[in-house]
């Protein structure tokens, strides 16, 4: 399978502080991978890279098989780029928007004028075309956005925290979308935070922490590898559940705020020992990539 | 990141160009009134009322003196004004450089477009103070046309230099001192209300380096009707400060947008 990106041994300063540390990646066609990182991670760095917005200090990156950055104007023609915030034109309406970023393409009139119809479509903000920026949503803002980034037909789409900061019904509907152009055999990247995002929209992660690259896989094989299958997670007073689940077997137990997580492969014998205690609380569910996150990237509180 | 040294221009620049046309158009009510009520303001009062007391001024009309002085002179506060504020705006706070570099468009290619627009900026006040001007009998002729592409290589000519002020700006104070230490004693200075020759000769020598100098040279005499001395000394001066304010702009905003 050919690869729409792939960089070797990525290195980023920024001055002193090496923000990038050998990172390798190739994203397959037509395939979704999500970058998956604590803040400061390096992902957005990694992604202004790509685009040849960023001078590297080491590695190697081709998009399309092109050099980076020598050939950046030609590798931007063809993807589209959805940014961490929002920036909009503002001195221009929803459909002007989409108009002048489409000169920016060189894109011809006749062109365009269909491709502006199909796209308000897509995003679902027709009878919006001609609204003032500052009287939209921010999930209409973003469903723009999208919109804007998808105006020179790329092959590539490159999404930067797509869905930070929307509401539930946004992000489905963005979510929805994401998938319609995965169905049309766009290549994505995106980066989140949101697990449930990774998990929805991509085939591969790839986690990232201070810079380096920790694994690679597929949701589900990350879980697999990363992680017993079920968890118990107990609230209540530290002693009483080290009291209740510490000499339990099978149990690799973990503390976070004020909930524990019991990791088991089998929480039968487990759930026993926590039914019918006023003094705890506990839910039980399968495994799922934050337990993995967390379980890769460390506890600790990041800035 | 390799760079060439020397940008190449690129048609590139003229969607950006357009994008400002754009935005302008939907403006267009209050900057004409702005455009044309201020020039006739100038003239009026200052023309006729001092053009009372003082009459002729280097073999023309005072009124005349002075039109020719304020026609060199508005595109130069045009093009900086722009160069400043509106592209600083759009560099910084409003995010608009950002968006456009996800697109093939380069830093040389914006601000390339953002000269181009600066200068039809001027030429559009320019000519609405040509046409007061004219109206009210300060020119004499048709070769006074010529002002108009003139007024667009001085628009250039601001704009460079304003364009390296963005550049560096941490926030709109910082032009105050480009605007009080540059713009404001050029616009005193360099022959807009009295002849330049009337200066003491240190000063005259000094003055014989701003640009606005030389816009004033050029376009007085296309407005008054007499022969334009020079022209190539002008136009290179001219075209020197636009083209390396260009070139350091270029550098400098790479250099804040691409790290």
């Amino acid at each position: 399978m050919d690869a729409v990106v792939e960089i070797e041994g990525l290195i980023k300063r920024y001055d002193s502080r090496e923000v990038v540390r050998g990172v390798s990646l190739s994203v397959p066609r037509g395939r979704c991978v999500g970058v998956l990182g604590p803040n400061g991670a390096g992902k957005t760095t990694t992604l202004r890279l790509l685009l040849g917005q960023s001078p590297l200090n080491g590695g190697r990156i081709r998009v399309f098989g092109l050099p980076i950055p020598e050939a950046g104007r030609a590798v931007r023609a063809r993807t589209g780029v959805v940014p961490q915030m929002d920036n909009l034109d503002p001195d221009f309406t929803v459909a002007e928007n989409l108009r002048i970023y489409g000169h920016y393409f060189g894109i011809p009139a006749h062109t365009l004028d269909a491709r502006i119809r199909e796209l308000l479509a897509f995003v679902e903000l027709t009878d919006r075309a001609d609204s003032p920026i500052g009287t939209l949503s921010g999930g209409m803002k973003r469903r723009l956005t999208i919109a804007r980034a998808l105006v020179n037909d790329p092959e590539l789409l490159i999404l930067d925290e797509p869905t930070t900061g929307l509401d539930p019904q946004a992000r489905h509907m963005i979510w929805g979308r994401l998938r319609d152009l995965r169905a049309q055999g766009k290549t994505l990247l995106i980066t989140t935070h949101y697990m449930e995002e990774a998990e929805r929209l991509c085939d591969e992660l790839v986690i990232l922490d201070q810079g380096r690259l920790l694994d690679r896989d597929s949701p589900a094989s990350l879980i697999r590898r990363h992680v017993e299958p079920e968890v118990i997670e107990v609230r209540g007073a530290a002693g009483t559940v080290r009291a209740a689940l510490g000499g339990v077997p099978d149990c690799r137990l973990e503390a976070m705020g004020d909930t524990f997580y019991c990791y088991t492969h089998d929480a039968t014998t487990h759930i026993k020992h926590l039914e019918g205690r006023a003094d705890l609380t506990f839910l039980h569910r399968p495994a799922n990539l934050e337990d993995v996150f967390l379980k890769i990237t460390g506890r600790e509180l990041r800035d | 990141m390799r760079m060439t040294l020397v940008p190449r221009f690129r048609n590139a620049a003229f969607a950006l160009w357009r994008r400002n046309t754009l935005v302008w158009r939907k403006l267009l009510g209050p900057s004409l009134l702005i455009n044309f009520g201020e020039p006739f303001l100038y003239l009026i009062g200052l023309g006729y009322g001092l053009g009372l007391f003082i009459g002729e001024m280097m073999n023309m009309p005072y009124l005349t003196f002075l039109a020719s002085g304020i026609l060199a002179s508005s595109p130069m506060n045009t093009a900086s004004f722009e160069a400043m504020y509106s592209v600083y705006t759009r560099m910084i706070p409003q995010r608009t450089y950002e968006a456009i570099l996800t697109t093939p468009m380069e830093v040389a290619d914006i601000l390339a477009g953002e000269m181009l627009w600066c200068a039809t900026k001027a030429v559009i006040n320019g000519a609405a103070i040509l046409a007061v001007a004219a109206l009210l009998g300060a020119v004499s002729g048709w070769q006074a046309l010529w002002v108009l592409p003139i007024q667009f290589l001085v628009g250039l000519t601001f704009a460079g230099p304003a364009l390296v002020m963005s550049a560096l700006a941490r926030g709109y104070d910082f032009f105050n001192y480009y605007v009080t230490l540059l713009i404001t004693p050029m616009f005193v200075l360099s022959g807009v209300f009295y002849p330049v020759s009337s200066l003491p000769p240190a000063l005259q020598g000094v003055v014989q380096f701003l640009p606005l100098t030389h816009a004033v040279d050029l376009i007085r005499p296309l407005v008054a009707g007499q022969p334009v001395t020079d022209v190539a000394l002008h136009l290179g001066v001219l075209a020197a400060y636009g083209l390396v304010g260009y070139l350091v702009a270029v550098k400098l905003v790479r250099r804040r947008l691409l790290v």
